[in-house]
């Protein structure tokens, strides 16, 4: 599925402040990956049949290395000589970009899926602007990972379509789910400065057209799963610069320990 | 007039004894199928619950690229689940039928999974002796008579090996790394060494499947043998680590031309297997809850897919 670009056909070449206002960007993608990555590995030997741990340990898998490609960039960006472990595992809460919607707990296997479709709606459509960008690292990164994202968005669609239009108890707990989640989907699509600023140097997308182009894609998916799309719903912001809720400091305590106890090795 | 025709059962044990590939349409032994079905369905379950220990460690791996080699890792894992689940249901049983028996406590996984897994080094342990461990079981099933299960245990085995090489990495950076991290390692080893030497079974006199077993080539090497040679290949390769394992009695056997070692604490192995390992109850609970609580998402599956059947047919026959 292509969509037409948002990004200019011709951007203007990147000044140095827009290169430093990279980073910031940058280490969001990387940290809203590593985070969702995190949440789906917890459901590793947990899920409800074999087929679909190995999908959402797949899905964690493609996740991780899509924040380390991010990580490395980052790194290179910043210049400073910090590693992809320094910035993953070194960063305190507060530091962390990801938006509010990924470090949500996994709850039951609708909430995973919601929380997993709203975001591959996004991610999905972002990646396929980004590979058109001009900035070549980032294009290059979003060229890999947009393969994987059509994986991962077909894969929670179709999980969307079987709650909504399975079983009375299926329906109930995704509406439920989409009741407790919906309101961090507005998130994605709403620029921080640090956004609107790349976005007028051509080297973020177009966040109008990409909220227009992942509703649609939400439309299409729930119109199959019979059921409505929630209107009115007021949406939390904050996670994108670095005001989280409660749930992100205890994930992580649990993620950055061993670093934390032994600092400065090698493992 | 005496008749030179063979029984069923001796053609078909002559046709193991050729090392002919038993298959699904094949005629066999009542008794051969259900061993089989213990074996493959044991072993299935294994990789299966053997997800946990690991997992346990993939949120708090100490670098990015070791959580995504331990996320591979258990994928791998889930998927040998599934070739060897296909495997036993071409003897005639079901998946569902097996995962009843694992959750009720009739079938059995490796007593291996039933240690806790305390520290990263654990996940070096866990590759580097109980994948090698593994190993050695596994690669003479890639010529065990049963086509099905030889074949999965081929893609199985290329798969296990790199996992094992991977383990041993980790051990070999801890090992190199500082003082606090090969205490890890040491303190790890002196926790899953003699556990992963009961994963060759009772000793061979208190083993009474092995017989037959090999009779019908199901098994080509006795507990006892596969002890031996885990031993004598692991050995080399924790001096060369710096480590030491934990049994005083290990000492070159000149004449032998292998390692001497201690006895099993075989009263700890059949407390294991009867259930009472530490984490015997917690295992079996994760996988009875992710069963049940998941019921629902495997129910909606099923209903929905009949819907969507329903209105296809609906669609041509309109």
């Amino acid at each position: 599925m292509m969509t037409d670009s948002t990004m200019p056909a011709h951007a203007p070449a990147a000044t140095p402040e827009t290169q430093a206002q990279l980073l910031p960007f940058v280490l969001q993608l990387a940290d809203t990956s590593l985070i969702l990555a995190h949440r789906l590995s917890e459901w590793c030997g947990h899920g409800p049949i074999l087929e679909q741990d190995l999908a959402m340990a797949n899905i964690a898998l493609d996740l991780l290395g899509e924040a380390r490609s991010y990580y490395q960039y980052a790194a290179e960006l910043e210049g400073k000589g910090r590693t992809e472990d320094d910035l993953a595992y070194l960063r305190p809460a507060v530091e962390y970009r990801n938006p509010l919607l990924v470090e949500q707990p996994n709850g039951d296997f609708a909430h995973t899926i919601v929380r997993q479709f709203i975001y591959d709606a996004f991610h999905y459509h972002l990646l396929l602007q980004l590979q058109q960008g001009p900035d070549a690292q980032l294009a290059a990164i979003a060229e890999k990972s947009v393969k994987e994202a059509a994986y991962h968005i077909k894969w929670s669609s179709e999980w969307v379509i079987r709650l909504g239009d399975g079983t009375d108890e299926s329906r109930q707990r995704i509406e439920k789910a989409i009741r407790n989640l919906w309101r961090f989907g507005g998130e994605l699509t709403t620029s921080t400065s640090t956004e609107q600023a790349l976005q007028a140097a051509g080297l973020v997308p177009n966040y109008t057209a990409l909220r227009q182009q992942m509703e649609a894609h939400v439309a299409r998916v729930f119109e199959e799963a019979t059921l409505p799309v929630p209107e009115g719903v007021f949406m939390q912001q904050g996670g994108k610069d670095g005001r989280h809720s409660e749930h992100l400091g205890y994930l992580l305590a649990e993620l950055q320990y061993l670093q934390r106890t032994y600092p400065g090795l090698q493992w | 007039m005496e008749t030179l025709e063979l029984t069923q059962e001796e053609q078909f044990q002559a046709r193991i004894d050729a090392d002919v590939r038993i298959e699904p349409k094949d005629w066999m032994p009542e008794a051969y199928r259900k061993t089989l079905i213990r074996q493959i369905s044991q072993h299935a379950h294994s990789e299966l619950v053997g997800m946990l220990p690991e997992g346990n460690w993939i949120t708090r791996a100490p670098s990015l690229k070791r959580k995504s080699i331990l996320l591979a890792k258990v994928q791998d894992e889930a998927g040998h689940g599934l070739y060897l689940y296909s495997a036993a249901e071409t003897l005639g049983t079901t998946r569902d039928q097996m995962l009843a028996d694992l959750h009720s406590g009739k079938a059995k996984y490796s007593s291996i999974f039933n240690y806790p897994t305390l520290s990263w080094a654990d996940m070096g342990c866990v590759g580097w002796l109980v994948d090698g461990a593994a190993i050695l079981n596994q690669v003479p099933l890639c010529r065990t008579s049963y086509g099905p299960y030889a074949r999965a245990m081929v893609r199985v085995c290329k798969e296990e090996s790199f996992h094992q090489r991977q383990g041993f990495e980790i051990m070999q950076t801890l090992c190199e790394g500082a003082p606090e991290q090969k205490a890890m390692a040491q303190e790890a080893l002196n926790r899953w060494w003699w556990p992963t030497l009961m994963m060759f079974g009772p000793a061979d006199a208190d083993s009474p499947n092995t017989e037959q077993s090999m009779k019908w080539r199901i098994k080509r090497f006795t507990n006892d043998e596969l002890r031996q040679k885990f031993v004598d290949m692991m050995v080399p390769q924790a001096e060369f680590l710096g480590l030491t394992v934990p049994d005083e009695k290990v000492r070159w056997n000149e004449e032998r031309q292998a390692y001497d070692f201690g006895e099993v604490n075989w009263e700890e192995f059949w407390n294991v297997v009867k259930g009472n390992g530490l984490c015997n109850q917690e295992r079996l609970q994760a996988r009875v809850d992710a069963w049940e609580e998941g019921a629902w998402v495997r129910e909606a599956a099923l209903a929905h897919a009949a819907k969507r059947a329903g209105r296809e047919l609906a669609k041509s026959a309109a």
